[in-house]
């Protein structure tokens, strides 16, 4: 296709699209422009002075967070190390919890087609309330501190790693099992010599994974109340001491960085 | 059944023991820091849970429905903050994504700098991202808008920058061979392959950055995570649940057409 010059081909070659369907993607090409538009219209309809004032705000900024006060990183390192000790707590939890919840709802091992399909669609429920929302609720429950902060990201990663392992689980070979099967293990043979030894390197894998979006998720928490770090930054943001806050704010992004290349590197080394 | 033997197992090496023992007890050290380290008052969380759990659980099964049409307000704009922020975020992703893959800058430099800045951009929680453009332009869904839009970028120049890495090379190696330029085999070798992905990726993207901007209110970026904030501090929990509902509702459309769409797509 490519053997010609470029101009020669495309005037006398037809198209490769029909017609119809390059209108389809015009049309759709429009709508989404005219949508993103309104859009851009529609949130920007509150702002005092539109985008342009905003531009110049954003010199404003750099000027109020920088530099920053590094020096509350050392005060503040007894909550970062909690919002860590928040991320594995949760971790280890939906691990442990999350295996019954894949099996259930794994459709090659819960052959029982209503008990699978009310996992899934709990499960699927579970997932889309967003984790700051659960963590508000659970405040609400237990009051200010790092218990609500736990549940509201044991909830959270419990939806996203049953779903990632039931995943795996149904991408399985199955011949191993039934061979087993076959040959008269019960159920819980069959999974513990069948399927663990098949599921187990993608299950650390993806346990490292949703411990990366712990750590990034349990960072932030604190805002609404629920212990950690994002508690000391809803603070010093409320003083409007935004040097302290950019401190907080850089020390985040440096734990993040660093958790999520040594997890990386762990997954590597796994798979 | 007595008589069957099992094959013989692989010796073990010396250093794969010794990295299993480090490796164990490098967890035990962890997870001893992490129990030493938290410390939870479970008398008082339990009184609390006890005294509040009439006043929380039942309300949220119970919807408030006269804040409806407050409550489809603010999930429209959500929608809004997230469909303009991951459109700006899938059209900024493209030349960072470009300048992530190998086989396109075809120098190590700039591709490690290109992956630098998108995993730097992807280290930034939302949040935090919202937090400082709140500072910038107001407590306004613009800000909203930009927050995602800088939060996807990172996530998308990465996937971007594997589906690049991944075209047929073979094709580019052959219009190069035929004297076309460096535009033309942008436009007629790399493009085609790469646009369906792309367009699947950024739909997939929006998905998420629905989830992302439904609680960016809570640091004031508009959309309906500023009415979660206010339900909290009023102890509306009757209202918490008609936004809990709304987001469900709206989050599992938007993954059902996307993942319609998308699959339309690839």
């Amino acid at each position: 296709m490519t053997k010609q010059s470029r101009q020669e081909m495309t005037e006398k070659t037809p198209s490769i699209y029909p017609v119809k369907t390059k209108l389809q993607i015009t049309i759709i090409f429009f709508i989404v422009i005219g949508f993103y538009l309104f859009s851009m219209f529609w949130t920007q309809r509150e702002m005092v002075g539109g985008f342009g004032n905003a531009l110049g705000n954003m010199y404003v900024v750099i000027e109020k967070f920088f530099p920053p006060n590094l020096e509350v990183i050392p005060k503040v390192w007894g909550e970062m190390a909690q919002t860590i000790q928040m991320a594995i707590i949760a971790t280890t939890l939906a691990a442990i919890l999350t295996v019954p919840l894949a099996l259930l709802s794994a459709q090659n091992i819960t052959t029982f087609k209503p008990l699978y399909l009310i996992t899934r669609t709990f499960l699927n429920i579970l997932r889309t309330i967003p984790d700051l929302v659960l963590a508000v609720i659970f405040v609400g429950l237990f009051g200010v501190g790092l218990l609500p902060g736990i549940l509201a990201l044991f909830i959270f990663s419990l939806g996203i790693l049953a779903k990632l392992i039931s995943e795996t689980i149904e991408s399985v070979d199955m011949n191993p099992l039934e061979a087993m099967r076959a040959s008269g293990g019960n159920v819980f043979q069959v999974i513990y010599f069948g399927l663990v030894p098949q599921v187990l390197p993608q299950f650390t894998s993806f346990v490292l994974y949703v411990f990366e979006i712990n750590i990034r998720a349990s960072v932030v928490l604190g805002l609404v109340g629920a212990g950690g770090i994002g508690l000391v930054l809803d603070q010093q943001l409320g003083f409007y001491n935004y040097p302290n806050a950019m401190a907080i704010i850089i020390l985040i992004f440096i734990v993040v960085i660093v958790i999520e290349f040594i997890s990386n590197k762990l997954r590597e080394a796994l798979i | 059944m007595a008589s069957y033997s099992l094959p013989p197992k692989q010796p073990k090496s010396t250093f794969k023991i010794v990295r299993r023992i480090v490796i164990f007890l490098a967890i035990v050290a962890l997870y001893v820091w992490t129990f030493l380290g938290i410390d939870i008052d479970w008398g008082r969380a339990f009184e609390r849970m006890v005294n509040n759990f009439s006043r929380v659980i039942p309300k949220l099964f119970q919807p408030d429905w006269s804040a409806t049409s407050e409550v489809a307000a603010k999930i429209w704009e959500t929608i809004l903050i997230a469909f303009a922020g991951s459109l700006m975020a899938a059209v900024l992703a493209i030349p960072l994504g470009f300048l992530a893959a190998q086989n396109m800058t075809r120098s190590k430099i700039l591709t490690a700098i290109g992956k630098w800045i998108l995993s730097a951009v992807r280290a930034f929680p939302d949040i935090i991202l919202a937090i400082l453009f709140v500072v910038a332009v107001g407590p306004n869904a613009f800000a909203g808008v930009l927050a995602i839009a800088i939060g996807s970028t990172g996530m998308l120049g990465k996937l971007y920058s594997e589906v690049i890495e991944s075209i047929d090379m073979q094709v580019i190696e052959a219009m190069e061979a035929n004297g076309a330029n460096k535009i033309q085999i942008l436009f007629y070798g790399v493009i085609p392959q790469i646009v369906p992905e792309f367009l699947s990726y950024a739909i997939y993207r929006f998905e998420v950055d629905i989830r992302a901007s439904s609680i960016l209110g809570i640091v004031g970026a508009g959309g309906i995570g500023t009415m979660i904030i206010f339900a909290s501090s009023n102890r509306n929990w009757n209202e918490m649940g008609l936004i809990l509902l709304a987001i469900i509702i709206v989050v599992t459309v938007i993954d059902f057409l996307s993942a319609r769409i998308r699959r339309k797509i690839v």
